[in-house]
């Protein structure tokens, strides 16, 4: 009898604790994403304009579709333990690949798109590769394969090519009220991200290898192919963003990717979201959260018509207490 | 899991694993010779042996690590051989660390199926991930630990037992537990008596590798002692008594490797009153200027942690230090060298070297660090130095990752004496090191110590203890269990050191 009410006694307590460690990295973004938009309908209020208006809500889901799908990517491999420099350039690889191949004829919108992101799958192959092969460190080889892309499209492009036809760039712009399609499917690509990761194998297996590599071989994972997995998964994210862009501009463009600085804007946003730099634990969700906090900033600052300047001072701190603030929780929860 | 078809309680007389005539030797040294041990399902079999006796490299045959160079491993009459960890895992034999092969960050479920995960329906089926795991701490009795904890959350104890767990999970019938005792509390070794005892009741054979002497008699039903790579005995636990066990494990003749113990010491340089923290409790001695003062005790006993203490890594708590007469507190390394207090670190590579940088930058990197002044008076001497210390190098720009062993400890050595310190703290000062660099190593220990320096000698090799002290203290779970004169034998050492009593 004693033993049956100790367990009881025991369940009890394992469930105050999961209600206390309710505050998790996930709830914070949240949570710091919902101050941020009242703080910011003020401020923008004192201004006389409205942040949350149909073009306020308009304009933070158009920026938050592209950052979205190369951070969902990048969430992937930051989460096994690797990182995505490539995915910049990549961007605008794709986008050429994309219209290119279109041509401005609209049977060819299957194939183009297919070949984007064929392209985009054998890039992130050799990402993986080189990493788990040829064992480079992954920022270096990431860096490297960045490097190559880069060359290549200064060798051989010089500004827009291809043509994108007039019923994909439906794609850049159909909306049903204030919400784009396309950030739709950014969000429904979030969600089967995230239950890739949290209920498949391979997703266990992106957390494990993450965690600690070592303890992950040596329970019978097998490490490389899921770095693999998750640097072509994140080559793909990053090619139907090239695809999103072409789409969008009506042609390819090389630097569409870099210029915005997708490669350390979408590491950005993952870290914002809570997922350890180090692998191993974080997740879909808040790098979504990380997404929308970005987004709303650059909308915030379009409204109040902020200098850049001062914009990149905001997001800088932003970024840096953010990851103070994880860090600081997580030290606290080893002690207690 | 088919862990249910075990039969409770009933003691199989037929091994579950054999290893018979195992040999094993590394770039010419023999490492073991001709070891058999077998494992009978439902038995507590004790490993004991000194440092350097084998036991590991026989765990690791057992676990596939390792292959023998000759000799046969048999499991359930079955000749097999092992060539990766994982046939030793598909043969039913895990091994439990003393480091965890957990993720910290995942739930007790999640690790315990990592790389196992049951699927349904192209997803991992989480109600079976939990159920099972649930299931199998039912079976242990160790309901207290919920299947979806996070692992981080859990003591070290319980964390142990998710491990055990998992090995359970992959239908382990052998667990090999090396150490178990040495990550936990006092009060956590009770729990773990507990579950020992549930699974050798459960039918699963255990390999207890330990080296207290308390333990072995509590759990164990048989023990085989190793030494030197050889096997010495292996009998009945009742037929044997812990005097005995010591005294197979150790009783080899000292050689003529140490220097003349010194004349007579000096004034007390560091003195311990009552000093303690969380890893030590209620220390008081003394080291004077000419003596070498072994500290003596197991792994975990909070030998190093006094080292780390009086250093300031992790400062005492309560209690006082003096130093040369004058009570001092320090707080963290930086005061420690400022008051004359060098420390050589158990872990070389890692906290006493930058193995990158040269034999002249590791060699200065603490008088750089400790005091002011122009870097040309600083390096005048460091020929000096080196040549005191006897380090043999290309040349001082020599990167120390390409030295011996041995001659990394002379620069460690070196770089002390760089700031000439009232007392050296050496922790395990000869570990990977050759027996002609071990002798040189004592012999500048001893100078120093006869230039008027307080040495105190952290190690596990009790020879090396034995034949450099002036006096031994032996610590036992955190506390000094008592003192021993110079010369003092094996056994006395390992009585106190085990919490069997002082046998001398």
């Amino acid at each position: 009898m004693s033993a049956v009410s100790e367990r009881v006694r025991r369940r009890g307590e394992a469930l105050v604790r999961t209600r206390t460690s309710v505050i998790t990295p996930v709830l914070v973004v949240y949570l710091a994403l919902a101050v941020l938009l009242v703080a910011g309908s003020v401020l923008v209020g004192v201004q006389g304009g409205v942040l949350l208006d149909h073009g306020g809500i308009l304009n933070i889901l158009t920026r938050g579709t592209v950052l979205g799908l190369v951070a969902i990517g990048q969430t992937l491999v930051i989460v096994t333990g690797s990182l995505d420099l490539s995915v910049a350039y990549l961007i605008g690889l794709c986008s050429l690949v994309a219209s290119e191949t279109m041509a401005g004829s609209p049977g060819m919108i299957v194939p183009g798109v297919l070949a984007a992101l064929g392209v985009a799958a054998v890039v992130g192959l050799v990402n993986g590769l080189v990493i788990t092969v040829l064992k480079a460190n992954a920022f270096i080889a990431t860096l490297g394969v960045a490097l190559v892309l880069r060359g290549y499209l200064e060798h051989n492009y010089t500004g827009p090519a291809g043509s994108v036809p007039r019923a994909f760039q439906h794609i850049g712009y159909d909306r049903i009220g204030p919400v784009p399609v396309a950030a739709l499917l950014m969000l429904l690509l979030a969600a089967a991200a995230w239950w890739y990761l949290r209920r498949t194998r391979t997703g266990y297996h992106m957390y494990a290898v993450g965690g600690d590599v070592e303890v992950a071989r040596l329970s019978g994972v097998r490490t490389g192919r899921t770095i693999v997995t998750a640097h072509v998964l994140c080559a793909v994210m990053a090619g139907l963003a090239g695809v999103f862009l072409a789409g969008r501009l009506g042609s390819g463009a090389p630097y569409v990717g870099a210029d915005a600085g997708y490669d350390l804007e979408s590491i950005a946003a993952v870290v914002l979201g809570g997922t350890a730099l180090a692998g191993g634990r974080g997740g879909v969700a808040g790098t979504i959260g990380g997404v929308l906090i970005l987004s709303t900033l650059d909308t915030i600052f379009d409204d109040l018509g902020l200098e850049s300047f001062f914009k990149d001072v905001v997001r800088g701190v932003v970024l840096i207490a953010a990851v103070a603030l994880y860090a600081r929780s997580r030290t606290a929860g080893r002690s207690a | 899991m088919s862990v249910t078809h075990v039969t409770q309680g009933v003691e199989h007389p037929v091994a579950v694993v054999r290893l018979e005539g195992i040999e094993k030797s590394f770039f010419g040294v023999q490492v073991l010779r001709g070891v058999n041990l077998s494992l009978r399902a439902g038995e507590v079999h004790a490993l004991v042996g000194e440092n350097g006796a084998g036991k590991s490299t026989l765990l690791k045959v057992l676990a596939g690590v390792h292959r023998p160079d000759s000799g046969r491993i048999v499991v359930r009459d079955e000749e097999v051989s092992f060539a990766a960890p994982r046939d030793a895992q598909a043969a039913g034999i895990a091994i439990i660390h003393q480091e965890f092969t957990l993720l910290e960050h995942r739930t007790v479920a999640e690790n315990v199926f990592l790389g196992r995960e049951p699927v349904r329906r192209g997803q991992v089926d989480r109600r079976a991930l939990e159920t099972e795991t649930r299931r199998l701490l039912d079976w242990l009795g160790e309901d207290g630990i919920e299947p979806g904890t996070e692992v981080a959350r859990l003591s070290v104890a319980r964390k142990q037992v998710v491990e055990i767990v998992k090995a359970l999970s992959a239908d382990a019938r052998v667990l090999a537990m090396d150490e178990p005792t040495a990550a936990l509390a006092d009060n956590e070794v009770e729990l773990l008596y507990g579950l020992v005892r549930r699974l050798r009741d459960r039918g699963i054979a255990i390999l207890y590798v330990s080296h207290r002497m308390r333990e072995v008699f509590d759990l164990s039903s048989r023990i085989t002692v190793l030494k030197d790579g050889a096997l010495v005995t292996c009998a009945p636990t009742a037929d044997l008594d812990a005097d005995q066990v010591v005294r197979h494990m150790v009783g080899r003749p000292l050689e003529a490797l140490y220097p003349e113990r010194a004349s007579r010491p000096g004034a007390v340089r560091i003195a311990l009153r009552g000093a303690g923290n969380e890893r030590v409790r209620n220390l008081t001695f003394d080291v004077r200027a000419g003596e070498v003062v072994g500290l003596a005790g197991l792994q975990g006993s909070g030998r190093s942690a006094i080292a780390r203490a009086i250093w300031g890594v992790e400062p005492f708590t309560t209690g006082t230090v003096e130093l040369d007469g004058v009570p001092t507190r320090v707080t963290g390394p930086r005061t420690a060298v400022r008051k004359g207090i060098g420390y050589v670190t158990e872990d070389r590579k890692g906290e006493g070297l930058a193995l990158r940088q040269s034999v002249r930058d590791n060699t200065l990197l603490v008088r750089r660090a400790a005091c002011r002044g122009a870097v040309a008076r600083q390096t005048a001497d460091l020929t000096r130095l080196l040549g005191e210390v006897g380090v043999i190098a290309r040349g001082p720009h020599q990167e120390v990752r390409y030295l011996s062993g041995g001659n990394q400890q002379k620069v460690v050595l070196g770089k002390w004496l760089a700031v000439r310190p009232r007392v050296l703290i050496v922790d395990e000062p000869t570990r990977g090191v050759d027996v002609g660099a071990k002798q040189a190593l004592y012999r500048l220990l001893r100078d120093l110590a006869d230039d008027g320096m307080a040495i105190l000698m952290v190690s596990s090799e009790l020879p090396e203890l034995i034949g450099m002290s002036d006096r031994i203290l032996v610590m036992h779970e955190g506390a000094l269990a008592g003192e021993l004169p110079a010369g003092a034998d094996e056994e006395a050492v390992m009585g106190l050191a085990t919490g069997h009593g002082a046998v001398a």
